[in-house]
């Protein structure tokens, strides 16, 4: 390095880094949690089901998707996206979609695997009793699960499920491979711009581990906060 | 269409994406020599007494956790030779192709995955009963050959079902290295979608080739398991863990 590390392009460009590039990363993230957590849950049920096919169907999905590579699951998406988009909308040609909704569909599909592991081990962590009391009052099997069942799965899982979505603020910045521009994205835009590459590398990493890092303490704290209170 | 001649012309595209995944077995394996060696050694060592090589441990544990993935390639390979004396630096970036992205994307993909593995090397030996090194130091061992012969023996063989898990994550992961210009498995079905236009044949054979490997690994690792299990000690089922 011959100019020294040059604080400037950094502070410079911070409004763009944090209000496109961290915006899109959030969202990402938020939405992915959502809707990563929702089809999970789902999956979980499949999973546990009494019909063999349909666990067996949710068993593929899961273990398929958990055997190959995320970045894998992303090219798959990105481009077979117009080609359903086409076919779902009735339309004659692939329709254009977007960075941010191919990412957040791949993210939200993607992890939902990896929740269905989280929510099946909670489930099964509730005892059977619990199942035949719900039952045994006269509730039908979405009243057993929905008010007795999951609540006190998703208390027991809360710790894991926000370190998988801690897992998940990091894998977003793969979203760089189809172009998008997320916190990474932004940055590695204007690190060519610019050609300041050690400053910007350099400073995501910062950034990235400040949040991580943060938010990992946090939910150390509440996993002990639930240990008592049970 | 698999096999067809690449553009490249060494050979049918078949052929191109097993090179993919030589590359990709390759740089799992030699990445996975480090994790399981730092892992081990850092996974310990956070388990002894000394305090400060406790928070040694733990500092090093956080920052390579909480730093994605990508993040971390770009910094081994763009940044490191930048940090490095001048010579040394562009000596690393004269290197020709596949090995000036191949020996980044190792240390990188190594070090990463020490982490996990040192976590899991250290839930191993605070999982055994504390007696158990008592017991070994009461009869007359020193502190590392309690560790040596009563301790990580047991601590490795509870272990191995999460370390076959850590073992596909690696080959996942070294995806990653692609972004830096590896032409792996990933990187090269990419490459192929893009000659070829053939988006579908060329995922589609990549996903059944990263299948294969992973069942393969599964079986390695089950026949591993079986060779070195002790009967009466009963390896306990993990707690559910995050991942990816």
């Amino acid at each position: 390095m011959d100019s020294g590390f040059d604080f400037e392009v950094i502070q410079r460009t911070l409004p763009y880094l944090f209000r496109e590039g961290m915006t899109f990363t959030l969202t990402l993230t938020a939405i992915a949690m959502t809707g990563g957590i929702f089809f999970g849950t789902l999956l979980a049920l499949m999973r546990l089901s009494r019909f063999s096919w349909l666990s067996h169907l949710a068993g593929a999905y899961v273990n398929l998707m958990r055997s190959i590579p995320l970045l894998l699951v992303i090219f798959w998406f990105y481009f077979l996206m117009p080609y359903i988009g086409a076919w779902v909308l009735r339309e004659p040609n692939p329709i254009k979609v977007g960075a941010f909704l191919s990412a957040a569909i791949t993210f939200t599909l993607f992890e939902a695997a990896y929740y269905c592991e989280i929510m099946r081990a909670g489930i099964q962590s509730i005892p059977r009793g619990q199942v035949w009391s719900g039952y045994a009052l006269g509730l039908n099997y979405w009243q057993t699960m929905g008010q007795v069942v999951l609540p006190q799965a998703f208390r027991n899982m809360l710790p894991v499920l926000l370190t998988q979505t801690i897992i998940l603020f990091q894998d977003t910045s793969l979203v760089y491979v189809i172009s998008a521009t997320d916190f990474f994205g932004a940055a590695i835009k204007i690190a060519n711009r610019d050609y300041r590459l050690v400053e910007m590398y350099s400073f995501v990493a910062v950034v990235y581990f400040i949040i991580s890092y943060g938010l990992s303490t946090l939910v150390k704290k509440l996993q002990d906060r639930i240990a008592i209170i049970r | 269409m698999l096999f067809e001649t690449e553009p490249g012309a060494t050979g049918s595209y078949l052929h191109y994406l097993l090179v993919g995944l030589g590359w990709t077995l390759a740089t799992a394996l030699a990445a996975w020599v480090i994790a399981l060696t730092l892992g081990a050694v850092i996974g310990t060592l956070r388990t002894t007494p000394m305090k400060w090589v406790v928070r040694a441990g733990n500092l090093y544990v956080e920052i390579f956790r909480n730093i994605p993935l990508i993040v971390q390639m770009f910094l081994w390979f763009f940044v490191m030779p930048e940090l490095l004396p001048t010579g040394l630096g562009d000596w690393i970036k004269q290197q020709p192709p596949p090995w000036g992205m191949y020996i980044p994307a190792v240390i990188c993909l190594g070090i990463f995955t020490s982490v996990r593995v040192a976590e899991q090397v250290r839930a191993g030996i605070n999982s055994l009963p504390r007696g158990q090194r008592l017991a070994g130091i009461a009869m007359g061992l020193t502190q590392a050959q309690a560790y040596r012969y009563v301790v990580l023996p047991q601590a490795f063989r509870i272990i191995l079902p999460p370390l076959t898990s850590e073992s596909m994550n690696i080959i996942k992961n070294s995806s990653v290295a692609f972004t830096i210009g590896l032409l792996e498995l990933t990187g090269r079905a990419k490459a192929m979608q893009e000659f070829s236009f053939r988006v579908f044949e060329a995922f589609t054979a990549a996903t059944v080739i990263y299948l294969l490997t992973n069942l393969i690994v599964v079986i390695l690792m089950r026949a591993l398991e079986k060779k070195v299990r002790v009967p009466g000690l009963i390896a306990a089922g993990g707690a559910p863990q995050a991942g990816h």
